[in-house]
């Protein structure tokens, strides 16, 4: 599913360049479960970002679903973040003023979906993250965990097949927390490859796999049996 | 993304921040209010000055001594301008094509009768000048068709001179003098008003003849001409031109037909119009940076937002095309707004001063509006082209 070959990642700070990630080479199956975890600045955002396509690679090659995907133009990049990728951010990115449903609608929206089953979509969205009767509401209206669902539901009404989340849980009290680890969870279990980035050791022990990035490089790729 | 979901997104965003719109839209408001009352005032003077000049008729041509141009010599070495003459007037109305020939000759002398006096402007006419200069008699005949060198001392009087001088009694066969000179009126004219300040009602029309020897003239000032409808004027012009050449023997006239003067008449005013336009089209300049300046800080203000739209799979012309539409409606808001405004002022002014032209012209508001559309969309488009150039992940961190 996603092949990284060599992957170099620079950045100029100024006179300086920094090396985000260093070589790092990564295979990910279809509906694996992996926790990305590592020191801060150790390149592990960055990798999730170029795995999700918002980011570029200075060097290597990357593969996503067997198709070359390192030099595509910017709206083919678009279209493939749209089709297959789902994001789950620490801060929810919620758009403040639409409403729950018209956010989990938004990325449906983009892509010109016709009206009815659009709504068709979000209503089963919102009802299977249990948002039924959130629908109105705006996200200031709602709590912390209330709009991690909802960026979930917006994440997944596309059917993704890759989902990226960037410390989902970074911003909730624990049993939110919880609550939104065994929704993403769920989803893996129904054939979502997941790739979480996380620097809570016990969330990351529950991943089927975890990776850790030091330096721009895999300092250790590890299995565990499930559970 | 469908035509209405984008419409209804960019909508949203100006929704959110209700106040600010409305300050902004309103920037437009008064730019277009000023750009559509300007134009309308200078519109309504267009329509006014015009109306002024074909209460004549538009089929006249006027023929005026002397000849402007600029020559190598001076002109006082041949400063031997013949002056126009009743016989050339005579000679003119019997042109082919020519309806009627009215000599003129103007100035001012005191009008009396019976004990009142009043200092009034004399008009030398021919026994044509109704049917020139479409005017109408109220009561009693114009001059009589005499012999244009030998006429009878008959007097027609303005409306205002007659009520002056005879109040509600009949003038008709009384005497009046005329500069020391005794006439008879035949005749009192209908209103016509006023013409470039001058009062043709407060005015005594007298046989032109009659007008020379009372100022003391050898020329006329001036030869109207009325032409027939189905006449061609390039034609009657060189006639006319001819004519007066043959009998002075080289171009010492004018000619000026009343249509060249309503074409510059009309070129200058269009430019005045334009002007004042201009004036009011500053505001609207000011308008649109207005729109500029919101449309950046929000730019700003919703960068996570435009990461946010590019990770889930937003291109970057859909980007652009929200914010450009953003401004658009901005701008169309203020410009409904405007052209409103501009209707309710221009209802208020005729209310108050029903003497001031004013004419708002459907076809201007509807101009008003795309401009404000133009001017919407030249303000959105830094501000948009800035927001789909955002890189996803660096507008995503902008939390």
């Amino acid at each position: 599913m996603i092949h990284l070959r060599g992957a170099y990642r620079d950045y100029a700070m100024g006179t300086q360049t920094v090396h985000a990630l260093n070589g790092v080479d990564l295979e990910v199956a279809q509906g694996e479960y992996l926790a990305i975890t590592g020191p801060s600045g150790s390149g592990k955002s960055t990798l999730l970002h170029i795995i999700g396509l918002l980011d570029r690679l200075s060097q290597g090659g990357y593969k996503l679903d067997r198709r070359d995907v390192t030099h595509l133009d910017d709206d083919e990049l678009a279209r493939i973040r749209r089709e297959t990728i789902g994001f789950v951010f620490q801060f929810f990115h919620l758009v403040p003023r639409l409403s729950a449903a018209a956010n989990v609608e938004l990325p449906l929206t983009l892509a010109g979906m016709a009206v009815p089953e659009r709504r068709e979509r979000v209503s089963a969205a919102l009802d299977s993250f249990d948002l039924a009767d959130r629908a109105d509401h705006r996200p200031d209206q709602l709590s912390g965990g209330q709009r991690q669902r909802v960026a979930i539901a917006r994440a997944m009404v596309t059917r993704p097949a890759i989902l990226l989340a960037d410390e989902p849980t970074g911003n909730l009290d624990r049993s939110a927390g919880n609550e939104v680890v065994h929704i993403l969870e769920e989803l893996n279990r129904n054939g979502l490859t997941l790739l979480m980035v996380t620097h809570d050791p016990e969330l990351a022990n529950r991943a089927g796999r975890q990776v850790r990035i030091v330096d721009g490089a895999v300092a250790e790729d590890r299995r565990s049996g499930p559970g | 993304m469908r035509n209405q979901d984008l419409i209804a997104f960019a909508g949203d965003a100006i929704l959110g921040h209700r106040f600010r719109s409305a300050l902004t839209a309103l920037g437009i408001a008064v730019g277009i209010a000023a750009v559509v009352l300007l134009t309308s005032i200078g519109e309504g003077i267009h329509r006014f000055v015009l109306a002024e000049f074909t209460q004549f008729g538009t089929n006249l041509i006027a023929v005026v001594p002397g000849k402007t141009e600029t020559m190598g010599i001076s002109a006082a070495t041949i400063s031997n301008v013949r002056p126009l003459s009743l016989n050339d007037a005579a000679a003119l109305g019997r042109l082919p094509g020519v309806i009627a020939a009215v000599p003129v000759v103007q100035g001012n002398a005191p009008v009396e009768s019976a004990g009142r006096s009043r200092r009034a402007m004399v008009l030398g006419v021919g026994s044509k000048m109704p049917a020139v200069w479409s005017m109408k008699v109220a009561t009693g005949r114009f001059l009589p068709r005499d012999d244009p060198r030998t006429p009878r001392a008959y007097a027609v009087l303005g409306k205002t001179l007659y009520t002056e001088l005879f109040g509600d009694r009949s003038a008709l066969g009384q005497r009046i003098r005329v500069g020391g000179d005794r006439y008879r009126v035949v005749g009192v004219m209908a209103p016509k008003g006023q013409f470039l300040g001058f009062d043709l009602d407060d005015a005594v029309y007298l046989p032109t003849a009659k007008a020379l020897a009372l100022f003391n003239r050898e020329s006329l000032m001036e030869i109207d001409l009325l032409y027939g409808e189905n006449a061609n004027v390039d034609v009657l012009v060189k006639q006319v031109h001819q004519r007066l050449v043959d009998r002075h023997g080289f171009e010492d006239f004018t000619i000026v037909t009343q249509q060249q003067m309503l074409d510059i008449l009309g070129s200058v005013l269009d430019v005045l119009t334009f002007a004042v336009g201009a004036l009011g089209g500053v505001s609207l300049f000011v308008g649109g940076v207005g729109i500029l300046t919101i449309m950046t800080i929000s730019v700003r203000e919703r960068t996570a937002e435009i990461g946010l739209l590019r990770a889930i799979g937003a291109r970057r012309r859909q980007v652009l095309a929200l914010f450009l539409l953003e401004a658009l409606l901005l701008a169309i808001l203020g410009g409904l707004a405007g052209v409103g405004l501009a209707l309710g002022i221009t209802g208020v002014l005729k209310l108050l001063a029903p003497a001031l032209p004013v004419y708002l012209s459907p076809g201007y508001a509807l101009l008003a509006l795309v401009l404000a559309m133009v001017v919407g969309l030249i303000s959105g488009v830094l501000p948009a082209c800035r927001a789909s150039a955002l890189q996803p992940l660096e507008a995503l961190r902008a939390e």
